[in-house]
């Protein structure tokens, strides 16, 4: 059976990355006893696909995977079994089963949604936001190649200060094969050093699910 | 001062900035944190390397497991930070911290180093200085911690002497609830930190280095220790466990990769083989097993409790672990379900070997591995590791033919009384190997040697023989690498720099202290690691204390030289040591020690143990021993209730 499982990744796993994820799920499934899938072949592999990697030191609370079990199982067993079985920083939120056949989830990401939280203050980040959502192109240089920020912020707004008073802002940003808008590059755009901004993801956005 | 709040509070700014930040952050599955306040004892349990190294050591994730189960002790972890985490917390002015709490290692009761291997050493000088705890025992007074090591390399703690108030020699599992023990009791009586460490040096298997005082020859060889204190021990006899505990099955499982990412189930405690250069092999006796029931429940609850996919049933030597069949029949049928991968290190050259890992069906992605150790049999009959090459070559041909494509051979180079005759038959060997698999699988066969250089250890029947010189290293791997060429031929070997520290600190006296504490001073440290070692300030650490390193490494020792760590019983005895010396010069071979013993002196001096524990708890043949006259020295101390089973042979 295919499920499709929506998780938190909290504040003690945010610094771990996506391949590390992928095996942190491959051990919560072993601990939860449950009979996941293996491809065929002379290196068998887990079937987990995970949506969309999240960059290094952000949280999120919906992140999505696909899991593949050889055996049918109940699905409130499966959440009760991975709810007991979650290491810290992973929460479950949502376990439903999907058609077989369904698309990949990668291939069906649109968008991500990002909140920015500015742990210095920012003094002009009003005009820096309207700066940059007037700007025509926004060239930035990633791992050495050059690409327009612009392009990939599909929206990007100011949000109330935190109950700290910290600044915050919302962005929506492309999150399709070879167009993935990076949040920290917003952050940095803003004024916000990577060392000063705490980065959550709100929401994955796809094309259609079902 | 840093309060746990603070250092968190510092390391939201700094962790971003940092490579691999999950070292740093601790929190994982498994971690134990208890409630500070709750407990007498706090220990920080430190491997003075990266976190990605430190969690992969079985010795304290055992030693963690045992003090967490005490509802009134502690312990916590700590590894050395990556040079850019510990620029990060010396700008801040972060002390080292332990991964749970958030305490700075100042704060605890009890700092204790694993101490495995000597590239550590000034390491666990960065780790103290990080934390602000003085780095000589004579400068921390009853507001430091106390500081303590143990670890395979503490066999011989002289090095380390000035650093470590109380060093573990063997092995920890009862040794360290002791040493709380003690550490408690003097903490009531509000005595002063060296009625401590006086207490603590009753404890069997605890040397306390500054109740001693080192004397010294004219020409600077040693002449003998001196006690300083009437009840320090002397000899100070390693400690062992009669039979092994069940095995530790809790394991923190790290949110991101580290070298063993995998479940470590030891089978097997110790080695019957004699090979005379193996360290491990003459300081672990003597061998005891675990049942296969052990073992299987064992990887059984610990897939529960970490949902790890690898295990690594660990031994110095697999194929001689009596059932093993029936634990790879077992392990195999139980788990095949699972996707577990299995791995079983360190097995015998023979075809039977073969048959074990084709039992596992374990994925052949990591090749096969073997290590003749030399090339020649007459150099295996100088090493007592007397495999012929007929039958290396048939177990390589059974590797081929069962699906492996890869197959590994460890060799080392500056065996005593090697020529560059023996060096040329290993690179023949592995083009013979090589040949073999080609007539079985063609031009897919591969064959990697591993060629390191060999470093004499104390303790050892090798510890009288120089360590090649820089320029035979030179000579002996441009051979190497000359004839180890081609498709199907990989070759890796070791720094010659690299075997020189080792090999310096392996056979190393007080005085060098001196030099570990020159070289961290000047800037050594992540010695293990080829981007961050100096030759270069060792050399000058030398100088400046005047002391010659070749003395250390290049010198043949007389058969009647008096070493520093002698003062160290390992119990396996120096005459036994001497004759298997004599022995080797010969091409004298012994045979596995099961079948025939040779009285290394393990059963004369753990009698007791042993009548406590007959039958084949220890792999020891039975032998009829006279009675010896043991002392059971029953220490009156300062808190007067502590009572180790110290055996000293009269």
């Amino acid at each position: 059976m295919r499920l499709r499982i929506t998780f938190a990744k909290t504040e003690a796993m945010r610094y771990t990355g996506h391949l590390d994820l992928h095996r942190t799920w491959e051990r919560t499934l072993r601990r939860a006893r449950l009979p996941l899938a293996y491809s065929q072949g002379f290196k068998p592999h887990p079937r987990i696909v995970l949506a969309s990697a999240l960059p290094l030191g952000c949280t999120s609370q919906q992140e999505v995977v696909d899991i593949w079990l050889e055996k049918q199982e109940s699905l409130s067993e499966i959440a009760t079994r991975l709810n007991q079985a979650a290491p810290p920083g992973l929460g479950i939120i949502e376990v439903n089963e999907v058609a077989p056949n369904l698309p990949s989830l990668p291939s069906q990401l649109e968008a991500s949604v990002y909140l920015i939280t500015f742990l210095d203050p920012i003094p002009d980040l009003d005009s820096r936001l309207y700066q940059t959502n007037q700007a025509p192109e926004i060239p930035r240089v990633w791992r050495k190649k050059p690409y327009d920020l612009r392009a990939l912020i599909l929206d990007l707004q100011r949000l109330p200060d935190d109950e700290n008073g910290c600044q915050q802002i919302l962005v929506k940003l492309a999150a399709r094969e070879g167009a993935t808008g990076r949040p920290e590059e917003v952050a940095s755009v803003l004024g916000g050093e990577s060392s000063k901004v705490r980065i959550h993801r709100t929401e994955l956005i796809f094309l259609e699910l079902d | 001062m840093h309060t746990p709040q603070q250092i968190q509070s510092q390391l939201e700014a700094i962790l971003p900035n940092v490579q691999k930040p999950g070292r740093y952050t601790g929190g994982e599955l498994n971690q134990v944190l208890k409630e500070w306040d709750s407990v007498q004892t706090r220990l920080a349990l430190v491997f003075p390397d990266i976190y990605d190294i430190g969690m992969s050591n079985l010795g304290l994730a055992i030693l963690y497991d045992l003090i967490n189960q005490r509802s009134d002790a502690l312990a916590e972890r700590a590894y050395n930070p990556w040079s850019d985490m510990e620029s990060a917390l010396r700008h801040a002015a972060i002390p080292l911290y332990s991964l749970e709490s958030k305490h700075s290692l100042a704060d605890f009761d009890i700092v204790a180093f694993s101490l495995p291997y000597e590239t550590l050493y000034t390491n666990a000088l960065n780790a103290l200085d990080l934390a602000g705890i003085p780095l000589f025992s004579t400068e921390r007074d009853d507001t430091h911690p106390l500081v303590i090591a143990g670890g395979h390399a503490c066999y011989n703690p002289e090095p380390m002497h000035a650093f470590i108030d109380a060093f573990v020699v063997g092995e920890g599992e009862d040794v360290i609830q002791e040493i709380i023990d003690v550490h408690q009791r003097w903490r009531q009586s509000r005595r002063g930190r060296n009625k401590l460490l006086k207490s603590l040096a009753t404890i069997w298997g605890v040397y306390v280095p500054s109740l001693y005082q080192a004397e010294y020859n004219p020409d600077g060889t040693f002449s003998h220790i001196e006690k300083l204190d009437e009840e320090a021990p002397l000899p100070v006899t390693k400690r062992i466990v009669a039979k092994l505990p069940p095995p530790t099955t809790n394991f923190i499982v790290p949110y991101i990769d580290t070298i063993h990412n995998r479940i470590p189930v030891e089978i097997m405690r110790g080695c019957t083989r004699g090979c005379r250069f193996c360290h491990a092999g003459m300081i672990t006796r003597p061998v005891r097993e675990r049942t296969v029931d052990e073992v299987v429940n064992a990887i059984e609850q610990a897939i529960q409790k970490t949902g790890y996919e690898e295990v690594g049933l660990l031994s110095l030597s697999s194929s001689d672990y009596t059932h093993v069949l029936e634990l790879v029949n077992a392990v195999s049928q139980r788990f095949s379900e699972q996707h577990l991968s299995i791995s079983l290190p360190s097995l015998r050259i023979e075809s039977f070997s073969v048959e074990l890992m084709d039992a596992l069906k374990d994925a052949r992605r990591g090749g096969f591995t073997l290590a003749p150790e030399a090339a020649t049999e007459r150099m295996r009959e100088i090493i007592n590791k007397p495999v012929s090459t007929e039958q290396l070559l048939e177990t390589a041909r059974a590797i081929y033919s069962r699906g492996w494509s890869t197959i590994k051979l460890y060799f080392m180079i500056g065996h005593p009384s090697e020529t560059i005759e023996d060096v040329q038959a290993i690179a023949d060997l592995c083009k013979a190997v090589l040949a073999e698999g080609r007539k079985i699988i063609g031009r897919r066969a591969q064959v990697n040697a591993g060629v390191s250089t060999f470093v004499p250890k104390p303790h050892t029947p090798f510890q009288w023989v120089p360590c090649d010189s820089f320029e035979q290293i030179l000579a002996k791997q441009a051979l190497l690498k000359r004839s180890l060429r081609g498709p199907g031929l990989k070759l890796t070997w070791n720094n010659p720099e690299d075997t020189m520290l080792e090999a310096w600190l392996s056979r190393g006296d007080r005085r060098m202290a001196n030099v570990i504490y020159q070289a961290w001073k000047r800037g050594a440290k992540f010695d293990a690691w080829k981007e961050h070692f100096r030759y270069d300030l060792w050399l000058e650490a030398f100088e400046s204390v005047g002391l010659d390193p070749t003395f250390y490494t290049h010198r043949e020792r007389p058969i009647d030289e008096i070493f520093p760590w002698e003062h160290i019983n390992t119990t396996v005895r120096k005459k036994f040591l001497t004759e298997d010396y004599l022995w080797s010069l010969r091409g004298k071979t012994r045979i596995d020690c099961r079948e025939h013993c040779f009285a290394c002196g393990i059963l004369p001096t753990f009698a007791d143990l042993r009548r406590a524990n007959p039958g084949d708890v220890w792999q020891c043949p039975e032998v009829k021993s006279k009675r010896i006259p043991v002392k059971v020295i029953q220490e009156s101390n300062v808190e007067g209730s502590v009572k180790p089973d110290l055996i000293t042979i009269q």
